[in-house]
């Protein structure tokens, strides 16, 4: 199954991802999909390799579920890293896409969880995902 | 599954290099790394693990230019080759719209090389992939080592033991010295982007 997206259609997750999750702080936000490829990137990305950065996710989601599986769950649907100074969110986005989030010490991860939460249902149609 | 961008003019494929383990596919990335310029290729990342052999994965971005005003992106990967990895194996096939099969020139590799096919096969058909569909190229590997008289398989015996039904193209190579690296590249970026265009326009 490939991928194609409209103009319109980035444009609208743009729309979410920048009213969601960079204006509540975020440092950079990515959407990916679960083969690794890079789909849109918010947020300010400069000193990140934000293809590997796709790429290994991708991965890190896959490599988690299969831990899953082996304690009898299907999979997580959210992973969380803390770090000294950033952190980064992985949620699951319908069957197909995540959505990665880095954000710094000052802002809460509960302000972020609740955002993606807010975001995710807007995003799905976007991705023909309902 | 390839990824078309419209709003940026861009499309992305994902390549994997499969193989029995040891039979050079991290080295055709490294290779390739190497070679090309800054310009082309983005970073590569391999997963740091003890020794050579890759456990999880390497990851290689780059940009192969424009057709039709669409600019290629393409990201090579490798799978760990070694059979009791195929969970690994799998994860990385997730979403692969092209394959460079690398097979082992070594007389004692023969079965390996055979099984790894068959695994591929396999692990295809879960993801309801047929491996007859998707663009693929093989490589046959280390045919430098004939000089230092190393017993190695024939190509008639590579192609008959691995091609014979597939009947895609093949290239001799030498990954560590560079020799058939970039044909095989070439050739399966070619196919890829060609499979993928079809795709596109058909819809």
């Amino acid at each position: 199954m490939d991928l194609v997206m409209s103009k319109e259609a980035v444009a609208g997750i743009v729309r979410v991802l920048d009213e969601h999750l960079l204006r509540s702080g975020a440092d950079c936000v990515l959407l990916v999909d679960q083969s690794g490829n890079l789909i849109v990137n918010r947020g300010d990305p400069s000193n990140l390799d934000v293809v590997a950065l796709a790429a290994l996710s991708a991965a890190n989601f896959g490599a988690t579920a299969e831990i899953a599986k082996l304690i009898g769950e299907e999979d997580f649907t959210l992973l969380f890293h803390k770090g000294k100074k950033e952190n980064i969110h992985f949620s699951r986005v319908g069957k197909n896409y995540l959505l990665i989030i880095l954000f710094n010490k000052d802002v809460s991860l509960g302000l972020i969880r609740l955002k993606v939460s807010k975001a995710l249902p807007q995003i799905l149609p976007y991705l023909g995902e309902e | 599954m390839a990824f078309i961008d419209l709003s940026k003019g861009e499309v992305q494929c994902k390549i994997v290099y499969y193989g029995p383990g040891r039979g050079g596919k991290t080295t055709n990335l490294l290779y390739i790394h190497r070679a090309m310029s800054e310009k082309i290729r983005g970073k590569m990342v391999t997963i740091d693990t003890k020794g050579d052999r890759t456990l999880f994965f390497d990851f290689l971005p780059l940009a192969l230019g424009k057709i039709h005003n669409l600019s290629i992106k393409i990201q090579l990967y490798t799978v760990p080759g070694q059979v009791m990895y195929n969970a690994t194996r799998k994860l990385v096939l997730k979403g692969v719209d092209g394959l460079v099969f690398v097979a082992d020139s070594l007389k004692v590799q023969k079965d390996k090389n055979i099984q790894s096919l068959e695994n591929l096969r396999e692990n295809l058909a879960d993801e309801n992939i047929d491996l007859k569909d998707i663009p693929l190229v093989m490589q046959y590997n280390k045919r430098d080592l004939a000089e230092a008289n190393i017993p190695l398989l024939s190509i008639a015996e590579m192609d008959a033991d691995l091609n014979s039904e597939l009947k895609v193209p093949w290239f001799e190579a030498s990954a560590l010295k560079g020799q058939g690296v970039f044909e095989t590249l070439r050739e399966i970026s070619k196919r890829t982007v060609k499979q993928v265009s079809r795709k596109l326009l058909s819809k």
